[in-house]
């Protein structure tokens, strides 16, 4: 019974894990239709600010929760500003031009900080679950995904900011013509998109620790879980990184994290050849 | 003072111009039609007084100001309202969030407005929570002007309003413009082809030929569809 319990939380782990990983490119891919390709060193940047600020003698939490976000949110509203706005409709150059940011954060993070990995200690310890011993840690990650689904949703759904975003994201020539500044909406969807990559990234910092070059290792997973949720940003994020998640942790667990890394990659595959359009695209269609 | 002024108008796709020196103006209150066919000016027309088109001579004011150089939002917020061709409506929106969707940008409670505007849509009622997509062709032109007056534009401008209706929304939407008319809310520059629904409701038709506004039709023949049919060359 243990054991399954345990399962179970290592499951909603490896889901809520895909969940904070991927919200970020699902607001800014979704939204905006900008391929973010320097979306692993966004989470890296968040990481850095995290372990550095903490270094520094800054608490832990208000690094993770508050400067990561803070200070990726404003990097990526510069980034949205004197880049990303130029290339708006030219999917192929936007993403060329953030694999080329990709690249220049990657050398500038080594020539600042240096080619290795650098951490702290988990926070909070750990939870007896009979003869297993659990992080503690785990369960805040699970509640920080649910929070955040929840209150991505929540805005979108219930706020005037929300309506705007969905409206100009349907069709910015009318939500132009209803008065909305739509540049300002890429603007704030880009630099809110950043600041939950930031979130993600300090939130994961002390899970794995940072090194430069830690985004090629996320920017994979985050991709996948984007792509196979399809269009629908929450509905998306959500279902994808439950079936991948799962199905992932899942086979860790019945053979090894190697194959468990396999099974994600054969899921997608096949979830991608029978469902073009991802989960969203044929399910969930109406959702958010 | 004219509402909208529009003087040696000229407007291009690229290299390929479509309006040639458009002269007109639209005091308030009043209802302008534009009649022309197919690919004469008349959607350019609208998109370049909205900002969608570039200008390339002559200039546009609105209560006075030259709109030269101003966004589409900011001519928005300065009380031009488009109803586009083909509606525009967002199609996962619900309805009543695409009527919140023309307020999002006022402090204003969205609430009462769109209660108000309601009233001139009762059909609307019926289908608040209801996507926009899923709603017939005629529905959408309804919340399309409802959407657009909840702006409450000082100018309307009515893109083809009737293009692909059943005839029964189209006489619910020219009832609708009249009790609005008449109220002297709102002032309206309409592109048609329906002869008679632009007869029925316009103060003043023009007719546009490529791409030039060159004919004012006599008021006293607008009742006459017929003879404006004649003064169009359109067939009989």
């Amino acid at each position: 019974m243990d054991y399954v319990l345990i399962i179970v939380i290592e499951m909603l782990r490896a889901i809520s894990w895909l969940v904070l990983l991927a919200s970020g490119l699902a607001i800014i891919f979704g939204m905006m239709r900008v391929i973010n390709f320097a979306h692993g060193e966004f989470l890296m940047l968040g990481g850095y600010i995290t372990i550095m600020s903490h270094n520094a003698g800054v608490n832990l939490w208000i690094a993770m929760l508050v400067l990561a976000p803070l200070c990726v949110g404003i990097f990526g509203i510069l980034v949205e500003r004197f880049i990303i706005r130029f290339l708006y409709g030219r999917i192929l150059d936007s993403l060329l031009a953030t694999w080329g940011l990709s690249l220049l954060m990657v050398g500038g993070v080594t020539l600042v900080f240096g080619n290795t990995v650098q951490g702290v200690s988990t926070p909070l310890g750990g939870v007896s679950i009979g003869a297993y011993q659990v992080p503690f840690y785990n369960f805040v990650l699970i509640g920080f995904a649910a929070v955040l689904m929840l209150a991505i949703w929540s805005v979108l759904k219930f706020t005037k900011a929300g309506l705007i975003a969905r409206a100009t994201m349907q069709n910015p020539d009318m939500a132009e013509t209803l008065g909305i500044r739509t540049s300002w909406v890429y603007m704030a969807t880009f630099g809110i998109g950043s600041a939950v990559t930031g979130l993600a990234g300090g939130l994961l910092a002390p899970l794995t620790g940072v090194v430069p070059s830690m985004g090629v290792n996320f920017v994979g997973q985050s991709f996948i879980t984007v792509i196979t949720g399809g269009a629908s940003m929450i509905a998306g994020t959500l279902s994808a990184s439950t079936l991948l998640g799962t199905i992932s942790q899942g086979m860790t667990f019945l053979t090894g994290p190697v194959y468990g890394d396999a099974a994600l990659l054969l899921t997608a595959l096949v979830l991608l050849r029978v469902l073009p359009q991802g989960i969203t695209g044929r399910i969930f269609k109406k959702s958010l | 003072m004219s509402l909208l002024e529009v003087k040696g108008l000229k407007a291009a796709y690229g290299l390929v111009p479509a309006l040639h020196q458009v002269d007109f103006n639209v005091q308030p209150g009043e209802v302008v039609g534009i009649l022309g066919h197919n690919g004469m000016g008349k959607t350019t027309l609208l998109r370049a007084i909205m900002g969608f088109v570039k200008v390339t001579g002559g200039e546009i004011t609105f209560e006075g100001d030259n709109l030269k150089g101003l966004a589409v939002n900011a001519r928005a917020r300065k009380g031009l309202g488009l109803v586009p061709q083909g509606r525009m409506i967002f199609p996962t929106l619900s309805v009543r969030e695409n009527l919140e969707s023309g307020i999002a940008t006022s402090r204003e409670p969205s609430e009462p407005i769109v209660e108000e505007i309601l009233e001139l849509f009762p059909r609307l009622t019926r289908l608040l929570d209801r996507a926009g997509g899923a709603l017939s062709g005629g529905e959408q032109q309804l919340l399309a002007l409802a959407r657009c007056l909840c702006r409450r534009p000082k100018l309307m401008l009515l893109d083809e309003p009737t293009e692909g209706i059943q005839p029964s929304i189209i006489d619910e939407i020219s009832d609708t413009l009249k009790t609005l008319t008449a109220k002297q809310d709102i002032t309206i520059v309409l592109v048609e082809q329906n002869l008679d629904f632009i007869t029925g409701l316009s103060d003043r038709v023009y007719a546009i030929s490529n791409g030039v506004l060159d004919r004012q039709i006599p008021r006293e023949q607008l009742t006459d569809s017929k003879a404006v049919s004649e003064f169009m060359g359109f067939a009989a």
